[in-house]
């Protein structure tokens, strides 16, 4: 369950950039981007969300969760191949792949609201 | 929390130091509460570059102020959820570095013979290389215990609920154990293949261990893991004659995960295959040396 480090970083992140904004700033939504190929499951990091954010200033927020396909270049016929397991192969026969994406873990974007 | 990378102790974690040959726990020095003296110790040797890192980050926290002013409410973070972790771990790189120390990192799931592997290691070793060692697991100082016993320095880290060991933990470890320049250090992980693979800790390389008792496939139910090692030490094949276990298709689907991957078949109980296990150590420990020699 290395999901519940990981929301909690995210949430640790989130509220030190919502305290520079200022003291009462809340955010009120999150954005992630996750990798297909990344090892982290969607619906941990959701169910690790609300738990974490509680009595912090992402309390009540909604996470967003934008997840981004694997692609890989092949090395030996140059063409570009979507991947859904880290083994494999390019339509050519070859395992002379290098990932273009699918391992992200990223927090991209956040909204925030003043409270009054 | 560390003003300098917002850093901060993680809860639940228990940092012991085997103080003595004394088996007992009792004689055990539990640390609860993190030294933060000897912790920012480490931390500062690291943060020789904190001036500019500090007003880099409050640049970008008055653009993202301004930004948000500019453009409602949506404030752009594009960061790493695991760049807190790389750069401790990236500071626990440099720390070895400076030392000199070869720090791997032992990997795979319970039960492989991890503990068994680093003790006959160890023993085999200790009159030739000066060998410390970091241990994690969620509870208990039983592995601790054992590789106290073989004479060598020992911390043992307690996650608690924590399935891995990050590189926090492993810095809080490192200012506890203190380790000689020029030793290897063997950092023992929570036995599970799938999140250690996640979090740097700022080893030189991952080492993998499979048993010949677990399912030949493995390396492809788990590519994470065997793709982020760079050693594959395949156990226990003293039960070869005992099992249905194909060795070679094995090994193809860890180098289908990871063609680069190096594979040593051994036996920590019978002492098979251990010299060759051997020599790829002795072969990074003079890297590392070289690494530490350059100006």
């Amino acid at each position: 369950m290395h999901e519940l480090s990981l929301t909690q970083s995210v949430v640790e992140l989130c509220a030190a950039r919502a305290a520079e904004q200022g003291a009462r700033t809340r955010v009120t939504r999150v954005t992630l981007e996750v990798g297909a190929l990344s090892a982290v499951m969607p619906d941990a990091l959701r169910f690790c969300f609300d738990a974490c954010t509680r009595n912090t200033a992402l309390d009540g927020a909604e996470l967003e969760i934008v997840e981004i396909p694997g692609r890989a270049r092949c090395l030996d016929c140059a063409g570009e191949v979507t991947v859904s397991r880290l083994f494999d192969t390019c339509g050519c026969g070859s395992a002379n792949l290098v990932l273009v994406s699918g391992e992200e873990l990223r927090v991209k974007q956040m909204e925030v609201e003043e409270c009054a | 929390m560390c003003v300098t990378c917002g850093c901060s102790d993680t809860d639940g974690v228990t940092i012991t130091e085997l103080t003595s040959a004394d088996k007992r726990s009792r004689n055990s020095r539990v640390y609860r509460a993190v030294d933060q003296s000897a912790k920012h110790g480490l931390h500062v040797r690291g943060h020789a570059h904190s001036h500019t890192h500090g007003h880099a980050q409050h640049e970008s926290a008055e653009v993202v102020a301004l930004h948000a002013r500019m453009h409602g409410t949506t404030v752009a973070l594009e960061q790493d959820i695991l760049a807190k972790n790389q750069h401790l771990a990236e500071h626990n790189r440099d720390w070895f570095a400076e030392r000199g120390i070869l720090a791997l990192n032992l990997v795979s799931s319970p039960g492989s013979g991890k503990t068994t592997l680093l003790e006959r290691t160890i023993r085999d070793l200790q009159q030739q290389l000066s060998i410390n060692v970091i241990e994690g697991d969620q509870a208990t100082l039983n592995d601790a215990e054992r590789i106290r016993a073989t004479g060598c320095q020992v911390i043992q880290i307690n996650t608690g609920t924590g399935c891995h060991l990050d590189a926090d933990m492993l810095a809080r470890g490192l200012a506890r154990l203190d380790p000689p320049s020029g030793s290897v250090l063997m950092i023992e992980n929570v036995g599970n293949l799938v999140c250690p693979a996640l979090f740097d800790l700022g080893e030189q390389a991952k080492v993998v261990i499979l048993s010949v008792t677990e399912g030949e496939d493995k390396p492809i139910k788990y590519p994470h893991m065997f793709r982020a090692s760079r050693v594959m030490l395949l156990n226990k094949i003293d039960l070869l004659p005992h099992l249905r276990f194909d060795v070679e298709r094995c090994i193809a689907y860890a180098r289908q995960v990871n063609p680069g991957i190096e594979v040593f078949r051994v036996s920590a109980e019978s002492g098979e295959g251990m010299a060759e296990w051997y020599g790829w150590l002795r072969r990074e420990i003079d890297q590392q040396r070289e690494l530490e020699a350059l100006p």
